[in-house]
């Protein structure tokens, strides 16, 4: 079983970061939330593993 | 409107009970002729158990009721005697569609698994249904089966004791009090029975309407399952499209919490609403409008000392993934055999406690699914509409967002993982679809099918192995059906059932789920697994 990983595993972090707020540009509030929603959905997908999807919402839930 | 829906089934006759000095003592009596309380009655007359069942009614259902029927409650029906019937008569599909907003965002083939000898689902009108089962109690009191319907007969008050109920009973004559051994009650949703004993029935209220139209029309939309989230036609809300026999449709539009109920079933506001959605110029005429609020609760306990509790008036759910009857036949398709051996003292009253367990565990099954399909099809707040239409976004473009979208689980049984009445698996490299407490899945033999074959009482199921053709324990018979995987043409018997295991011996219960299996016969093994399965010895 893998565990969630909590420590540094984006390559170039900052790029992600900008991509990430760039997707957003130009986006109404309810585009973003759609747009966030849809991305959650994806990267889930990618994820798969339930243990560690259980383990991310726990993770953002006790937020750090 | 229809006629079937006027024309009594079961008219109100005078019974010799009424005229009686003393209250006559029935075995068993069944409070209501819906679907459930019909298939109890039937599954206690086929064996000789004499049963009264009493309705405040004499008709079929009416309104908008149940429509899909899955395999396995046709399983159970067919061994009740009317299961071909109803696959005769209704409408088979396997392909439904998606659509969200204006387009189509997929469609799905229900793929069935090949080597059932019923269909994955029909769809069928509730009054049909009804209909068949009382052509099936009209059989058997034909061949001198003890079962009676009594028409009109409303059940007004109900006094438990230790060993017996007394119901005091309301016809257009007169009233009267009659006593049962046993009391079943199948009286809906609303059950009387339940209120005056006064139990409770906790659960979840959808704070939703919807609309329930069964309309005829002669329209060339294919045999299909047709879902909308948010159409154009229906804006913010679902809808659903469905055939079912004589060119009858079954469409539920969502209509949201606040709405006048009266004004909304008006034709001249159903009528645009449905034009609407099917276009312009498809003519079409009403058969029956409508309005329900959508709940998913349940009793605590299903079995209160003699009176137990079967459908809806056990546990109601919202008809996405059409699980209400559905479940129902499988309560009393689990009760009947226990019963039976109970009244016939050949297992102790505790058996009964395992209905309880059992049933509740597909009641909460049943529940989980249905609420899920009504909390995605009706989302509840902003953020978990916004997550909803995501999944609709996706599932057009990825195959990997389809699973995700539910407009209804279809029925599945459930298995009876850590009932006390199984027994641990010893069969090694097993399947894990027949593992003890599973519903025996069917497999084709010969010009025939496995599960006629194991209906109605314990059987020993040997698979390339020995074992004696029959054996006795406590006045229970078991009787062997030796199979082999050399006339397994379709391998359907070694994949359900022996999967790497070299052979298997089964002990399959009279409701077709399995008690025990092992790879070979143990004589002291066996017996211990059928004192378990009825209650006459706990696992040490
Ligand atoms: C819109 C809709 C769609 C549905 N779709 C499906 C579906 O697709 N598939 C599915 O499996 N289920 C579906 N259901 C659920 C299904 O209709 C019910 O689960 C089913 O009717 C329950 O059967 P029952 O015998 O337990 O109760 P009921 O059918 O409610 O029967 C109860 C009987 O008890 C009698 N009774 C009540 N009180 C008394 C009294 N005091 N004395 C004597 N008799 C009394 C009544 O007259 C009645 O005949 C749907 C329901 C609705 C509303």
């Amino acid at each position: 079983m893998t565990e969630l990983t909590l420590t540094p595993n984006i390559d170039s972090a900052d790029d992600f970061y900008a991509d990430l707020l760039a997707a957003h540009e130009g986006l109404s509030k309810a585009e973003s939330d759609a747009f966030n929603a849809r991305l959650i959905l994806v990267l889930a997908n990618h994820i798969g593993d339930r243990s560690v999807l259980s383990a991310a919402i726990e993770a953002a839930r006790r937020k750090g | 409107m229809n006629k079937i829906f006027e024309v009594p089934l079961y008219a109100y006759e005078r019974s010799p009970d009424q005229d009686a000095p003393t209250p006559v003592r029935h075995p068993v009596i069944v409070i209501g002729a819906g679907p459930i309380g019909l298939a109890a009655a039937i599954d206690l007359a086929q064996n000789d158990t004499p049963v009264v069942v009493l309705d405040d009614n004499d008709k079929v259902s009416f309104g908008s009721r149940a429509i899909c029927f899955a395999k396995r409650p046709l399983e159970i029906l067919d061994r009740l005697g009317c299961g071909h019937e109803m696959v005769e008569k209704g409408v088979e599909w396997d392909l439904g569609k998606v659509f969200f907003d204006d387009r189509q965002v997929y469609e799905f083939d229900l793929l069935p698994e090949e080597g059932h000898e019923f269909p994955a689902f029909i769809n069928l009108q509730q009054y049909y249904f009804e209909e068949y089962l009382v052509n099936r109690v009209r059989a058997l009191q034909a061949q001198g089966k003890p079962i009676e319907i009594r028409g009109k007969n409303k059940v007004e008050a109900i006094g438990t004791h230790d060993d017996h109920v007394t119901l005091e009973v309301q016809t257009p004559e007169d009233s009267y009090v009659i006593e049962a051994d046993w009391l079943i009650a199948c009286d809906g949703a609303n059950s009387p029975t339940r209120r005056m004993l006064g139990l409770d029935f906790v659960g979840r209220v959808f704070e939703d309407n919807f609309l329930i139209a069964d309309v005829i029309m002669e329209a060339d939309f294919p045999t299909e399952r047709w879902f909308w989230f948010d159409p154009p036609f229906n804006r913010g809300q679902s809808a659903l499209l469905h055939k079912q026999p004589d060119g009858v449709w079954r469409i539920d539009l969502q209509l949201g919490w606040d709405i006048d109920k009266e004004e909304e079933k008006k034709p001249e506001n159903v009528i645009p609403r449905l034009k609407a959605m099917l276009g312009e110029d498809v003519e079409f005429e009403l058969e029956w409008v409508s309005i329900y609020t959508f709940q998913c609760r349940r009793m605590e306990e299903f079995r209160h000392g003699r009176v137990i509790f079967a459908g809806d008036a056990a546990h109601q759910v919202s008809p996405f993934g059409a699980r209400g009857a559905n479940s129902g036949l499988q309560d009393t398709d689990n009760l009947i055999w226990k019963l039976q051996l109970v009244m016939d003292d050949k297992a102790p009253e505790s058996l009964l406690d395992s209905y309880d367990i059992e049933r509740i565990h597909g009641a909460d099954e049943n529940i989980l699914n249905s609420t899920r399909s009504t909390d995605f099809i009706t989302p509840k707040s902003e953020i978990s509409r916004t997550l909803r239409d995501a999944v609709l976004d996706l599932a057009e473009e990825y195959q990997f967002a389809r699973p995700l979208v539910n407009s209804g689980r279809l029925s599945v049984p459930c298995t009876y993982d850590g009932s006390p009445l199984n027994t641990a698996d010893a069969l090694e490299q097993g399947p894990a679809r027949t593992r003890p407490g599973s519903p025996c899945p069917d497999v084709p033999l010969g010009d025939g099918f496995l599960l006629p074959k194991l209906a109605g009482k314990f059987t020993l199921l040997t698979i390339d192995a020995e074992a004696p053709d029959s054996f006795e324990e406590s006045g229970i018979e078991v009787t062997r059906l030796a199979l082999s995987v050399k006339d397994d043409k379709t391998l359907a018997l070694k994949q359900r059932y022996l999967g790497a295991a070299p052979s298997a011996v089964y002990l399959i219960r009279p409701d077709q789920h399995v008690a025990a299996r092992r790879e070979s016969w143990n004589e002291n093994i066996f017996r211990a697994a059928l004192r378990r399965a009825t209650g006459q010895e706990q696992q040490k």
